[in-house]
């Protein structure tokens, strides 16, 4: 009788920390708003400024001239261009800004419109064999566990990205892709491979966050070595720095699935 | 006198550092730390200078708040004897020295390369290969982990030798996220570029980061900090401290199968970071904190928004941990696993939590006090068991403590704004050094300016660089299921280590 009292207040004060969570889940993260001042896909105004100053602004390299454009494949999204260049330069909440394609992660001035998945380019067996499950091997490179620590969040109770059977997995062996984080150092080149050669065909990759996209600030650092990316084709860009969760999630639903 | 004595933030000119010949720098670091617990060394490294290698060795002394740099001019070729032989906490600093330069240090136990660097002095020498501590036995086994892990975490090589299911000994190889970041410092002629790269040396250590160099950069400046510019490093450190802590006792939940907490600490941190996007729009605060600037204005509305924040998080946070804390399941887990004793924790040089699990008081907020720190009175929270009970309790009970600071800074809210252009030159001829302490413990971020104020050097370390070992020495004679939770309990960097 006693040991089932115990159990029984146990019971509910576990229920009652249940209760006291509500829902936490994003009911859609399709339509989800940010919060507050989160820099998303940045808008160029085409108001005259001083582009020679705007250019040497940005640290990373990822603004040029004539016409103005910012490519967020080298953006670390830290919003300095925007501060001092207000009036051409704005930052919009729109964390949809993964794609398939290199070229379109370029915001050119006047434009203002979604950077999307481009479905005609999509390898066929993507969406025939991931379309309703993809499993990932995460590999990070040199990154600076940043996108790490927001892949780990795209699974959590939140964003649970897992409710769309997207899921990283422990062995590449049991995955269909590799998401790569960080610029890829020497050092994790080799491994790097090994376990790309080791995941079963058909096999994406997806490169996550500006330093895997473009190498980011470390760029022209003579540790790295990126020649893997020169022999293989990747299937998905998720910029940021880092990634957010719901650019994670939408980029790989776009990828892997008809939804319009 | 055979060393200078300076504090926290001080830029002195590099003529005012003694140079002393080897046995006499030996001597004086020894003699600084022998016996002197309150003592310890914050960074020890080399640089090139003229034909030779310039050593520069800094001991940081907690009771009387000073840091005392003493320096040495010694031949690449030349042969030294090891301080390790004689203090344990110099061995990863000569090891570190010695793969740059190839200065070999006699009698130190082993010369096993750090992190593999570009610029290594032995090119010949290579990652596939690294030595290792091997046993030739019937009974034990080897078991290699990595260096890519079954989680969605940073890579490193862990080796295990085991009797049955016990650890004898771990072996733990890193430098596969080097980046060449000390290097690319130099290069990068931009303040805003070598504040991107601050950003990015540990993408969950930013605030703490970027402070340590904005600290160093504005003192090198010339630069006074001002107290509204101290208010957003100060709140922007206790927040990531908050949020990180919040996650770690989450993953050590996940590692211990607790799924209950495991969710509910997990989802905690969520509206903490987003908190941090609303402020400075990005959920790690990169972008917020630059030298001589107030970046993103933290307004009322923001205020009363955090107080919100916090409200909310307070009452669940206090229900979980009263239920995971009271769990005999969870506590038979945490209590006398992973184990580390303050003798050992003293000599392998440890810092920050993983110091203060053990009950030595390493916390550079009190000891080397910047920011606001000392108005806050912050007074460190010390538990001695070393286990990983310890290191969750202390992560509990620095969250309520940076709760309390986070309100009493909001009691205060600096309404001037600052926005200083800092010059990209320096002082001339100069050192410094900045230490923060970061969630994890001290970073020490040391730079040296030449004739024409241009960096010259740019030395960094992360607290995980004197924590590694204390985690090899946790998992000794303890279940190899247990890694992970003394793993998680630690939670230590490898891309701040690599670099």
């Amino acid at each position: 009788m006693r040991t089932r009292l115990i159990k029984l207040f146990a019971m509910l004060s576990i229920l009652k920390i249940l209760y006291h969570q509500g829902k936490q889940f994003i009911p859609n993260v399709r339509t989800a708003q940010v919060p507050g001042i989160f820099r998303g896909r940045p808008v160029i105004s085409t108001n005259q400024v001083n582009e020679t100053e705007l250019v040497d602004l940005c640290p990373m390299n990822a603004i040029s001239s004539n016409p103005v454009s910012i490519d967020l494949g080298k953006c670390s999204f830290c919003g300095e261009c925007a501060l001092k260049f207000p009036e051409k330069i704005t930052f919009t909440t729109d964390y949809k800004i993964s794609t398939n394609e290199r070229e379109r992660l370029i915001v050119k001035e006047g434009d203002d419109f979604a950077i999307e998945v481009n479905p005609a380019t999509v390898r066929s067996e993507i969406r025939k064999i991931f379309g309703k499950s993809l499993k990932l091997r995460q590999v990070s490179a040199g990154g600076d566990n940043s996108c790490e620590w927001e892949l780990n969040a795209a699974n959590n109770v939140q964003f649970d990205m897992s409710r769309f059977g997207i899921e990283f997995v422990a062995s590449p062996r049991h995955a269909d892709g590799i998401a790569i984080t960080g610029p890829i150092t020497q050092n994790m080149a080799k491994a790097l491979e090994i376990a790309y050669n080791a995941t079963p065909d058909p096999k994406i990759i997806v490169l996550v966050g500006t330093d895997a996209i473009s190498g980011g600030i470390f760029a022209d650092s003579p540790a790295l070595d990126r020649s893997f990316l020169e022999n293989h084709t990747v299937d998905l860009y998720i910029p940021g720095n880092p990634a957010h969760p719901l650019t994670i999630i939408n980029g790989l639903i776009d990828l892997t699935r008809k939804t319009k | 006198m055979n060393y200078i004595s300076i504090r926290n933030n001080q830029t002195v000119p590099v003529a005012d550092i003694p140079v002393l010949d080897y046995p006499q720098f030996f001597e004086t670091n020894i003699s600084l730390l022998t016996n002197h617990p309150e003592r310890h060394c914050v960074n020890y490294f080399g640089y090139n200078q003229g034909n030779g290698i310039k050593l520069i060795c800094c001991i940081a002394d907690d009771v009387s708040q000073e840091i005392y740099i003493s320096s040495c001019h010694v031949s690449p070729s030349g042969k030294l004897e090891s301080m390790t032989s004689r203090l344990l906490c110099f061995e990863k600093f000569e090891r570190e020295i010695h793969e740059k330069f190839g200065v070999v240090f006699e009698n130190h136990p082993w010369m096993k390369p750090v992190r593999y660097p570009h610029n290594r002095a032995d090119k010949s020498s290579v990652m596939d290969n690294y030595p290792f501590y091997s046993i030739d036995s019937e009974e034990l086994h080897e078991v290699g982990v990595g260096p890519i892990h079954a989680g969605v975490i940073e890579p490193g090589h862990f080796r295990f030798i085991c009797n049955g299911e016990q650890i004898l000994h771990l072996e733990i190889q890193l430098g596969y996220q080097h980046r060449g970041i000390e290097e690319l410092f130099l290069q990068k002629k931009k303040l805003l570029q070598r504040v991107t790269l601050a950003e990015n040396i540990a993408g969950d250590t930013v605030a703490g980061h970027t402070s340590a160099f904005c600290y160093l950069w504005e003192s090198l400046s010339g630069f006074e900090p001002k107290p509204e510019i101290d208010f957003y490093r100060t709140l922007a450190l206790e927040l990531e401290r908050i949020a990180i802590h919040t996650g770690d006792l989450s993953a050590i939940c996940t590692d211990i199968a607790y799924q209950l907490g495991s969710s509910v600490l997990g989802r905690l941190r969520t509206p903490i970071i987003n908190f941090t996007q609303e402020w400075g729009g990005n959920r790690l605060s990169k972008g917020l904190i630059r030298p001589g600037k107030t970046q993103f204005p933290f307004t009322k509305e923001l205020s009363d928004r955090l107080k919100k924040v916090l409200n909310d998080y307070e009452p669940d946070f206090n229900e979980i941990c009263a239920e995971l804390f009271k769990l005999p399941s969870a506590l038979s887990r945490l209590e006398r696993t992973g184990t580390v004793s303050y003798d050992d924790i003293l000599n392998i040089g440890a810092v920050g939590m993983s110091a203060r699990m053990s009950g030595l008081l390493r916390d550079v907020r009190t000891t080397h006090p910047y920011a606001l720190y000392p108005q806050l009175n912050h007074q460190p929270i010390i538990k001695h068991h070393g286990d990983v009970y310890s290191r969750a309790q202390i992560r509990r009970e620095e969250i309520g403590q940076s709760m309390a600071y986070v309100r009493q800074l909001l009691e205060n809210i600096p309404d001037t704004k600052a926005n200083y252009d800092l010059p990209n030159k320096l002082q001339p001829n100069a050192f410094s050094i900045s230490l923060v302490e970061g969630w994890r413990g001290e970073i020490c971020h040391c730079a040296i300016t030449g004739h024409d104020g241009e960096l010259v050097v740019y030395k960094i370390k992360d607290p995980s660089f004197h924590n590694w070992l204390a985690l090899a020495l946790a998992v000794r004679n303890n279940e190899i299921s247990d890694f992970p939770i003394c793993n998680k309990s630690f939670n230590l960097s490898y891309c701040g280590h690599d670099l």
